[in-house]
C-alpha cells in the first residue's frame, strides 16, 4: 500500500494529539505550533490530491475490517481539494485572529484556545474524509462542542448567551441527525455510505420503504440545515458571529457551517445514490428555502446598523446559494454549490478578519457610524475589506463574480424554466441588494469628511441612553446596575480618537494581518480567474465521489 | 396503522419520547428544563437504537459456553452505536451546564427570555 494512502488517517490523529499537547504548551508555543501544524497537514492534503488526481479515488480501510463491517476513510479529488480548503481557510483565520487574543481571552486560556482549534481541524477532516455516517455524527458532534468552544473562549455575556442559543439549536440539529441516521439504519442495515447506497438502489422501487427513506432524509436534512444555518433557522447567526473573537468568527462562518453541507452533500450523492435523491421532492423545497435565505438574509443585511452583523446576515444569504445549487441538481448544479462553499468561505473569512480592524480604528465600534472613514485610518484593513466586499458583490476577476456565473449556467441549462426564470431573478435582486448594502459600507469606510467632533460628541449621548433605560429594570437586581456603569466608562475611554489613531498607524502594517489576508485575496482572484479549470476539478472529484 | 404502532410499541414510545424532548428544547423558557428535554430526545433516539437491534430470546453478543452461532445473539452494532451516543449526550451536558453556570453567575436568573433582556441593556465593547 502507498504511504500517501494513510495521509488522511495522519491528519485526523495529528490534530487529536495536537489538541492534547497544546494544553501542555506556553502560549506562544501553542500559538506557533498551531501555524506550522496546519501548514504540515496542507502539505498532507495536497499531497493527497496531487494523488488522486493522478490515479484516482482510494479508500483507506481502518484496522483492515473489509467493507460491510469496517470503517473507512475515502479520499478522491474532490475531499482532498475541501480538506485543503478547510485548512487554508482555518491557517489564515488563526493567524489573522491572533492579534485580538490577547483582549478577547484571558492570559492563561490561549493555549487552550489552541487546542480547540486542532479538535475543531480534527473533526473538519474527519467530516471531510470519511465514508461511514456514524463516525460523521461523531466528529459532527465534536465539530459543534469545539466551535462552541472557540465560541464562548471570549468571556463577556453577550457571547455566552449567543454561545447558549447556538448549542440550544445545534442540540435539536444532532438529534434530528441522529434520528434520521437511526432510521438509515433500520432500513438499509449499513453505516457505510457506499454499501448504504447499494441497499437504498435496491429498494428504491417499494413505496413503503421511499416512506420511511424520505421521512429520515427529512430529519437528516432538517437537523444538519439547522447547523449550516439555512432560511428559516438563520437567526442564530448575527449574534454568534457578531459576538465571538474575529478568529472564530471567520472559522465558523466560513468553515463549520459549510462542513455540514459538506457532509449533506456526502450523505446526498454517496449514502442515498444522488439518482434516488432527484426524484424526491425535498430537492425542490431546499432550493426554495435557499431562495428565501438569499432574499431574506439580504434584506436583514440591509437593516443592520453593525458591520460584523451585516456580514453575519449575508453569510445567510451566502449559505442560501449553495442550497439553491443542490436544490437545481446535476453535476452542474452541485458543481456550482461546492464552488460556492470554496468562493464564500474565502470571502467571508476575509470580510469577518478585516471588519474589526476597521472598528479598532474607529474606537472599538463596529456600528456604522463610528465606522466614517476608518478604512483611511487603517489602509491595509480598508483595502482589504473593499477588495473583499467587491468578491461578494460579484465584480468580475473574483470568486463571488465567477460562481454567480457559475449558477446563472446550471439555472439556464437544468431543463426547467421555472428555476431558471426563479434563480436569475434571485440572482440579480441579491446582487442589487449585496451591491446596496455592501457599496454602502464602502463609501462610508472611504469618507474622508469624517468629523471627529461629532463623533465625539454622538457617543455619550448613545451610551448615556443604556444605563438609564436599565435603571429602572435593574434595580431589582442588585448585581446589573454596576456592570453598564463599569461597561460604559470603558467604552468612553478610547473616543479621544487621537491616541488609539496612532498606536493603529503603526500596527496597521502588522505582519499577522496582511499574510493571511493577502494569501485570502491572491485565493479570491485564483479562483475567480481560473474558474472553469476549478469547477473541472469538481467535476473529476464528482464523478468519482 | 394503529395495529403496527402496537406491535412496534417500543419504537412508537421512542418516537414520543424525542418529541417531547424536542418541543422541551424548542419550547421551554427555563435552562434547565431544556438541558432535561435535551436529555429526554436523546434518550428516545437511543431507545429507538437499542430497540432495533434487539431481537426478541437472544442474548448480548459475549461468546459464553463456546456458543458461535449468529443465531444465538443480537445485532450489537446498535449497542455500540447507543454507547457512544451516550458519551456524546454526556460530554454536551456537561458542556450546557457549565455554560448554564456561567450565565447564572452573570445575569442570576435561568429563564433564557430575561436573560436576553438583560444583556441588551448592557453596553458590552464593540
Amino acid at each position: 500500500m502507498n504511504v500517501i494512502h494513510n495521509f488522511p488517517l495522519f491528519t485526523v490523529l495529528l490534530s487529536l494529539f495536537s489538541g492534547v499537547l497544546c494544553t501542555r504548551l506556553s502560549n506562544k508555543a501553542a500559538k506557533y505550533y498551531t501555524a506550522v501544524l496546519q501548514v504540515l497537514l496542507m502539505a498532507l492534503s495536497a499531497s493527497v490530491f496531487f494523488y488522486t488526481l493522478q490515479t484516482g479515488p482510494f479508500t483507506y480501510v481502518l484496522g483492515e475490517f473489509p467493507a460491510p463491517w469496517g470503517n473507512e476513510l475515502r479520499a478522491g479529488v474532490l475531499e482532498s481539494m475541501m480538506a485543503l480548503f478547510f485548512l487554508l481557510v482555518l491557517f489564515c483565520s488563526c493567524i489573522g485572529g491572533w492579534h485580538f487574543l490577547d483582549e478577547d481571552i484571558d492570559e492563561s486560556k490561549h493555549n487552550l484556545y489552541f487546542s480547540l482549534i486542532h479538535l475543531l481541524t480534527a473533526a473538519l477532516m474527519a467530516l471531510a474524509w470519511t465514508n461511514d455516517i456514524f463516525t460523521g455524527y461523531v466528529f459532527l458532534e465534536i465539530l459543534t462542542l469545539t466551535s462552541c468552544g472557540i465560541l464562548i473562549v471570549r468571556e463577556i455575556g453577550r457571547t455566552t448567551l449567543a454561545a447558549v442559543r447556538y448549542m440550544i439549536l445545534n442540540l435539536l440539529g444532532s438529534g434530528l441527525f441522529l434520528l434520521g441516521v437511526s432510521f438509515l439504519y433500520d432500513i438499509t442495515g449499513h453505516l457505510l455510505l457506499v454499501p448504504m447506497g447499494d441497499t437504498i438502489g435496491q429498494i428504491s422501487g417499494d413505496p413503503h420503504e421511499m416512506m420511511v427513506l424520505t421521512l429520515s432524509l427529512t430529519f437528516l436534512t432538517i437537523g444538519l440545515s439547522i447547523k449550516s444555518g439555512l432560511f428559516p433557522f438563520h437567526f442564530w447567526m448575527p449574534d454568534t458571529y457578531g459576538w465571538s473573537t474575529p478568529g472564530s468568527a471567520s472559522i465558523l462562518s466560513s468553515l463549520v457551517s459549510k462542513a455540514y453541507i459538506f457532509l449533506l452533500f456526502k450523505i446526498f450523492y454517496r449514502g442515498i445514490g444522488i439518482e434516488v435523491f432527484e426524484r424526491m421532492p425535498l430537492r425542490n423545497i431546499l432550493f426554495v428555502l435557499g431562495l428565501c435565505g438569499i432574499f431574506f438574509g439580504s434584506v436583514s443585511a440591509i437593516r443592520e446598523n453593525n458591520l460584523d452583523r451585516m456580514v453575519a446576515f449575508s453569510s445567510a444569504a451566502q449559505i442560501g446559494y449553495i442550497y439553491v445549487g443542490i436544490g437545481i441538481g446535476g453535476s452542474a448544479g452541485y458543481t456550482a454549490a461546492i464552488f460556492h462553499i470554496m468562493a464564500h468561505g474565502l470571502t467571508k473569512s476575509l470580510l469577518f478578519l478585516s471588519a474589526p480592524r476597521l472598528a479598532e480604528a474607529s474606537g472599538n465600534s463596529l456600528l456604522f457610524k463610528n465606522l466614517t472613514g476608518s478604512g483611511l485610518r487603517n489602509k491595509s484593513a480598508g483595502f482589504f475589506f473593499l477588495m473583499a466586499s467587491f468578491s461578494m458583490i460579484g465584480i468580475p476577476g473574483l470568486a463571488g463574480f465567477s460562481s454567480k456565473l457559475l449558477f446563472a449556467y446550471t439555472a439556464l441549462y437544468s431543463g426547467s424554466n421555472l428555476k431558471w426564470l426563479l434563480t436569475m431573478l434571485m440572482l440579480s435582486i441579491s446582487s442589487l441588494l449585496n451591491t446596496l448594502y455592501f457599496i454602502r459600507t464602502d463609501i462610508r469606510i472611504y469618507n474622508s469628511s469624517f468629523d471627529r467632533q461629532a463623533l465625539g460628541e454622538k457617543e455619550p449621548g448613545e451610551n448615556g441612553q443604556a444605563p438609564g433605560a436599565l435603571s429602572p429594570a435593574g434595580s431589582e437586581n442588585p448585581a446589573i446596575p454596576e456592570a453598564p456603569a463599569a461597561d460604559s466608562s470603558e467604552e468612553m475611554a478610547p473616543l479621544p480618537l487621537s491616541k488609539a489613531d496612532k498606536g493603529q498607524k503603526g500596527r496597521s502594517a502588522a505582519p499577522d494581518y496582511i499574510v493571511p489576508a493577502t494569501i485570502l485575496i491572491l485565493l479570491n482572484i485564483f479562483l475567480g480567474l481560473y474558474s472553469q479549470g476549478i469547477a473541472d476539478l469538481i467535476n473529476i472529484g464528482l464523478k468519482g465521489f | 396503522m394503529m395495529e403496527t404502532l402496537f406491535i412496534n410499541y417500543e419504537e412508537a414510545v421512542a418516537i414520543i419520547l424525542f418529541g417531547i424532548g424536542f418541543t422541551m428544547v424548542l419550547f421551554q423558557k427555563n435552562l434547565i428544563k431544556k438541558i432535561i428535554g435535551m436529555n429526554i430526545m436523546d434518550t428516545g433516539t437511543f431507545l429507538f437504537l437499542a430497540s432495533t437491534g434487539y431481537i426478541r430470546g437472544r442474548k448480548a453478543p459475549i461468546i459464553i459456553d463456546g456458543i458461535q452461532k449468529t443465531e444465538a445473539y443480537i445485532n450489537p452494532v446498535p449497542s455500540g452505536l447507543v454507547l457512544t451516543g451516550i458519551v456524546v449526550s454526556v460530554s454536551v451536558t456537561a458542556l450546557m451546564l457549565s455554560l448554564t453556570i456561567r450565565l447564572y453567575k452573570r445575569y442570576h436568573t435561568l429563564i433564557l427570555d430575561d436573560i436576553y433582556l438583560l444583556s441588551r441593556h448592557q453596553a458590552e465593547d464593540r
